[in-house]
């Protein structure tokens, strides 16, 4: 019981009861009657009833007292041997599918961390405590969450929301008051280069994305007529430029290049503008609802190409059920399960893997895995600086040349370009028909490869 | 009533003997201090306790009452439904940004001209759609504020559909990051303190007056010699002047401007609702609806179990206040307590 | 100029949809003055009710439309009731804000039952190929139903008795009155009917693309724009604008980046709202 007073006192107040020590009196004490019925009271008269509108100075007075209690309420604070890390998921809106992947990477790390008595800093264990909140997909919440995280859930450490585009918004805060960020999930480079100092990245930069494909492309067909279509947003633009030059250097002719507004549900247009342009190959998408629904209408469409490499979509599990459209089509992987580098610290892929597996029902992708590893560097970094100080870890993080199951990891200290990933490389996965189902497969670099390429 | 028709032919008096009574007489106002003490109460309440979390959430608070309070003299007075006010807010959001980034002017400087310039657009504009009536114009605004989102997602300089991302170190010449939010913030309370001037010394002026005739009956105002055309412009254009600097000011806080977050619908139509939550027309209700909505909405955001009602809660305010309270809160403490229409305006 | 026709000929088919969608918000706008801002809602109301009869019961997609159109009615009247009945005689400010306010309700109670996230129902039809170029088959089957739903409620209007009452209301309300028509009665069968059309167009747009709650603002736009081409008031003239709209946007696709066709839109929007307030089509009158 007092395990769980503990964490009840971690989590921030969702009832909208008031305090959550009223809840759990509730449950263990029946002569605290009384505190339920106040609280209740409470609660309902915080929500004013359009209809008995003659008592708006009522409702105003009660509407005001409640939002100072609120604002000067001070939160719970963890209790003493607990490591605070904060971050947004995006639970809900576009990119739900996979930032709650990347969310099971955390947890999964912060579970099995705290199975084992937690992290062991300068001689003392610290528990893990997560502060998180649903940040919608959407730029404006995350930073008035990673605001309140910082000041009012003072947590320590933070995590990236997922995506590009929130990670930017979410540097800028954690940049304005000095915290260190690990990011997973964001592989645009900008935000690294506009002079920040806590910034840590966990995947391989935006730039090289598409450069397996692109090569791939370039030994299959070197006549190639290249159709660049992605989403109008900073990760699938940073990708794409670099993609571009790339494509160019190689000798292959661009016949299409155009960027769709995010929104975009129909791409009707778009693609009767590949088949005009007699495109045989694609590169480009956004995230996952617009991947695959890119997808399915190329299949729909019967638009003709011999090869189709989308970013981000293919390599969630829920790619599969697009049944016959996901075959062939490729996507550039951070990670798949088939990788085989041998750990400095944390497991091995097929070890994560498996557990993974075991407690979510499903194989992780390449963004549980980022979160996973994500929490292994913080980690690994705490441990070895001895100490939670914000100076100490970040001086580590910047020293720090080492590998995991996600492959090698190290950051760039050079100021102009801090906490760029320099050390991590890409692969790149197919969508093959075995037997009559589908899986993944790993088709580049040819060293990985686990399997002959579909074009 | 009486005091409009009294106002009225005062408004068809000669301008020149205006002014000067003018002057004196708004300084004897006792509103004119309670204005002014908001805003210092604003100012002081954070760096009392160095409280962080109260100002990040009293500067969303001077935010929304300054688009309310100028949305107020176009909506208010002049009865004109601006559904796309929040167009003002992105593009001098835009333009300051742009400025303080690419040619690295310093933040008020680049306000100041995102406020002018905004301000000038929107004489030109109010000048084509405010032949419009009703309705008409309602969805005229929206289609500005639709055509400007889709125009600036285009355009590259602006950064297209990803927007503007700010360099760190523009943060420098106001002496850190922590110091400049504070400043930034400052600022703002600035801008919110002389939108509540503004909108007052509009109410109690001749121009003003016009505006009130237009919104009664503009047929009858331009009878009655109101230049309607040049005085529903020319409160269009005030009304973009300092939700634009707010707008500037607020972006270079946030760090990031994109087309989505900038010229966001749902906002503009907040602001409608904080008007009418407060009481159309009067410049304390459009103050206290947008204060009272906008704690509103950080209390239900931040207590999980609500904050998928926060619109829920939002539009039943509204259709209560239309349906049974047009007047708002205003309107109902102007009808309990007569006298405090001229004190509390 | 293959590629022109095949462009122009995908955008006819899903003008039709958009058709439909306006020919709710214009009829009443036509009957009762008031521009209902719950389109948008509408039209996403239609959309997760294909998602659930599909999945949760089972029904064939294009199965779900009579049920739709049942439920957009109903949906429609309680509407009336609840945001439009007082505020009907009143400034266009209270219509425009109620309406808006039920927007906010629904969605917002959409956003709180459902979140934000995608949905999307897989309907898959044998489409028509022509020189390379694919018309899908619930493109096809889409475009028609919308003739045909348009088809029933011109003979709605012009060959049945409630037909005829809600054109005399619309026509001079006092008028129908004083001649015996319950014109509260007509008013919320209208409006009804207007939300009907809206969600039933909504159904038909879902099984051409995934959704999300939010997905009801830009076809209200896009409705918005509809409406104002073919002149408030006026369905046939809806239905032939959004068949404009479809034309234009076909046309123009095959010239320019897919990302400028909204400013196009909304620059003929106003433009239309400017110069042309009676529509473009003022001389097909319903």
């Amino acid at each position: 019981m007092g395990e769980a007073n503990a964490l009840r006192l971690a989590e921030p107040d969702r009832s909208g009861f008031g305090h959550p020590e009223n809840l759990i009196d509730i449950k263990c004490d029946a002569r605290k009657a009384r505190t339920i019925k106040s609280s209740r009271l409470l609660a309902t008269s915080d929500t004013p009833d359009p209809g008995s509108w003659e008592d708006a100075m009522i409702v105003k007075k009660l509407v005001l007292i409640a939002a100072a209690a609120l604002l000067t309420a001070s939160p719970a604070l963890p209790a003493d041997d607990t490591l605070t890390i904060g971050f947004t998921v995006s639970r809900t809106g576009k990119l739900n599918n996979d930032s709650i992947a990347q969310m099971r990477g955390f947890e999964l790390w912060r579970d099995e961390l705290n199975d084992k008595g937690g992290i062991s800093v300068g001689g003392k264990q610290y528990k893990i405590n997560f502060m998180s909140y649903d940040d919608e997909s959407v730029n404006a919440r995350v930073q008035q969450l990673y605001t309140r995280l910082i000041n009012q859930d003072k947590a320590q450490f933070l995590f990236s929301p997922y995506s590009s585009g929130l990670v930017a918004s979410a540097a800028i805060v954690s940049e304005q008051y000095g915290r260190i960020m690990l990011t997973t999930g964001a592989a645009e480079e900008k935000t690294y280069k506009l002079g920040n100092k806590n910034l840590f990245q966990v995947y391989s930069s935006a730039d090289r994305y598409l450069v397996g494909a692109i090569e791939t492309v370039k030994e299959l067909n070197p006549n190639a007529r290249v159709a660049l279509v992605y989403k109008d947003d900073p990760f699938s633009k940073a990708v794409l430029q670099s993609a571009r030059k790339q494509a160019g250097e190689a000798g292959l002719r661009t016949v299409l290049d155009e960027a769709y507004s995010p929104e975009t549900t129909d791409f009707g247009p778009v693609i009767n503008k590949i088949i005009s342009a007699k495109a045989d190959v694609l590169l480009g998408g956004g995230h996952y609802p617009d991947g695959a629904t890119l997808a399915r209408q190329i299949y729909d469409h019967k638009a003709g190409l011999k090869w189709l490499t989308l970013l981000v979509a293919p390599d969630s599990p829920n790619f599969a059920t697009m049944g016959d459209a996901a075959i062939g089509v490729t996507v550039p992987s951070q990670w798949e399960p088939q990788v085989s580098f041998k750990p400095d610290f944390g497991p091995a892929a097929a070890d994560f893997t498996q557990r993974f597996h075991a407690k979510y029902g499903i194989e992780p992708g390449y963004h549980a895995a980022g979160g996973y590893t994500a929490g292994l560097i913080l980690q690994r970094a705490i441990e070895q600086a001895g100490s939670p100080e914000q100076a100490k870890v970040a001086a580590v993080l910047n020293g720090m040349d080492a590998t995991t199951m996600f492959g090698r990891t190290k950051f760039s200290t050079d100021p102009k370009e801090h906490g760029l990933q320099t050390g991590h490389e890409m692969v790149i996965a197919q969508w093959q028909k075995k037997s009559g189902a589908l899986f993944k497969e790993v088709i580049w670099p040819k060293a990985a490869r686990t399997s002959d390429i579909v074009y | 009533m009486q005091q409009r028709s009294n106002a009225l032919a005062e408004a068809a008096a000669p301008r020149s003997e205006q002014r000067p009574r003018f002057i004196a007489g708004i300084l004897r106002q006792p509103f004119m201090w309670l204005i002014a003490l908001t805003g210092i109460v604003f100012a002081l309440l954070p760096m009392w306790g160095d409280d962080v979390q109260l100002r990040e959430s009293l500067l969303l608070a001077a935010v929304y009452v300054t688009l309310a309070s100028n949305l107020n003299i176009v909506l208010g007075y002049a009865g004109y439904v601006n559904f796309g006010n929040i167009v003002f807010f992105g593009l001098g959001g835009y333009v300051c940004i742009y400025l303080v980034n690419e040619w690295q002017w310093p933040l008020a400087a680049a306000a100041l001209i995102a406020g002018l310039s905004i301000s000038l657009l929107a004489l030109m504009f109010g000048l084509g759609i405010l032949r419009l009536r009703g309705a008409f114009f309602a969805l005229a605004t929206i289609g500005v504020n639709e055509a400007v989102k889709a125009s600036v997602a285009n355009f590259e300089p602006w950064g297209g559909a990803a927007g503007i991302y700010l360099s760190l170190d523009v943060y420098e010449p106001l002496g850190g990051p922590g110091q400049a939010l504070w400043i930034v913030y400052f600022l703002i309370v600035a801008a919110m303190t002389a939108s509540l001037f503004l909108s007052y010394a509009i109410k109690t002026s001749k121009f003003g007056l016009g505006l009130l005739a237009i919104g009664e009956n503009e047929d009858a105002a331009a009878v009655l010699g109101v230049n309607t055309p040049r005085s529903k412009a020319l409160a269009y254009s005030i009304s973009a002047f300092l939700p634009a600097i707010v707008g500037g000011l607020y972006f270079f806080k946030t760090g990031i401007i994109e087309p989505g977050g900038a010229f966001d619908l749902t906002r503009s139509i907040e602001a409608i609702v904080m008007v009418m939550l407060g009481g159309i027309g009067s410049v304390t209700g459009a103050a206290l609806g947008a204060f009272l909505y906008e704690e509103l909405r950080g209390v239900l955001l931040t207590t999980e179990a609500f904050s998928h009602f926060q619109l829920v809660i939002a539009g039943l305010l509204l259709l209560g206040i239309v349906l049974f309270a047009p007047g708002g809160l205003m309107g109902f403490t102007y009808k309990r307590w007569p006298y405090l229409r001229g004190l509390l305006q | 100029m293959i590629d022109i026709i095949a462009s122009i000929i995908d955008g006819l088919l899903v003008g039709g949809v958009y058709g439909l969608a306006a020919m709710g918000l214009t009829l009443i706008w036509g009957v009762m003055n008031v521009i209902n801002l719950t389109h948008g809602a509408m039209i996403v109301l239609g959309m997760f009710a294909l998602y659930f009869l599909v999945t949760a019961l089972g029904l064939p997609p294009y199965g779900t439309v009579p049920v739709t159109i049942a439920v957009g009615f109903v949906f429609g009247v309680l509407v009336y009731w609840i945001a439009v009945h007082r505020v009907i005689g009143r400034a266009h400010l209270m219509s425009l804000l109620s309406t808006f306010a039920m927007n906010m309700v629904l969605v917002g109670l959409g956003t709180a039952l459902f979140s934000t996230s995608p949905f999307n129902v897989p309907v898959a039809l044998p489409g028509v190929t022509w020189e390379g170029y694919t018309f899908t088959g619930t493109h096809i089957m889409a475009a028609i139903l919308a003739l045909v739903i348009a088809g029933l409620l011109y003979l709605l209007l012009h060959k049945t008795r409630i037909g005829k009452a809600i054109r005399a209301v619309a026509d001079n309300r006092e008028a129908a009155e004083l001649n015996g028509i319950p014109t509260t009665q007509v008013l919320s069968f209208a409006f009804g009917l207007g939300a009907a059309l809206a969600c039933v167009s909504g159904t038909l747009i879902a099984t051409l693309f995934p959704f999300t709650v939010l997905s009801g603002g830009s076809y209200e736009l896009k409705s918005f724009v509809v409406t104002v081409l073919g002149g408030l008031g006026n369905p046939t003239g809806a239905l032939l604008g959004g068949i404009a709209l479809g034309l234009i946007e076909g046309g123009t696709t095959p010239f320019i980046p897919v990302s400028w066709i909204p400013v196009i839109e909304f620059l003929l929007f106003i433009a239309a709202l400017l110069l042309f307030p009676r529509g473009i089509f003022a001389f097909a009158k319903a």
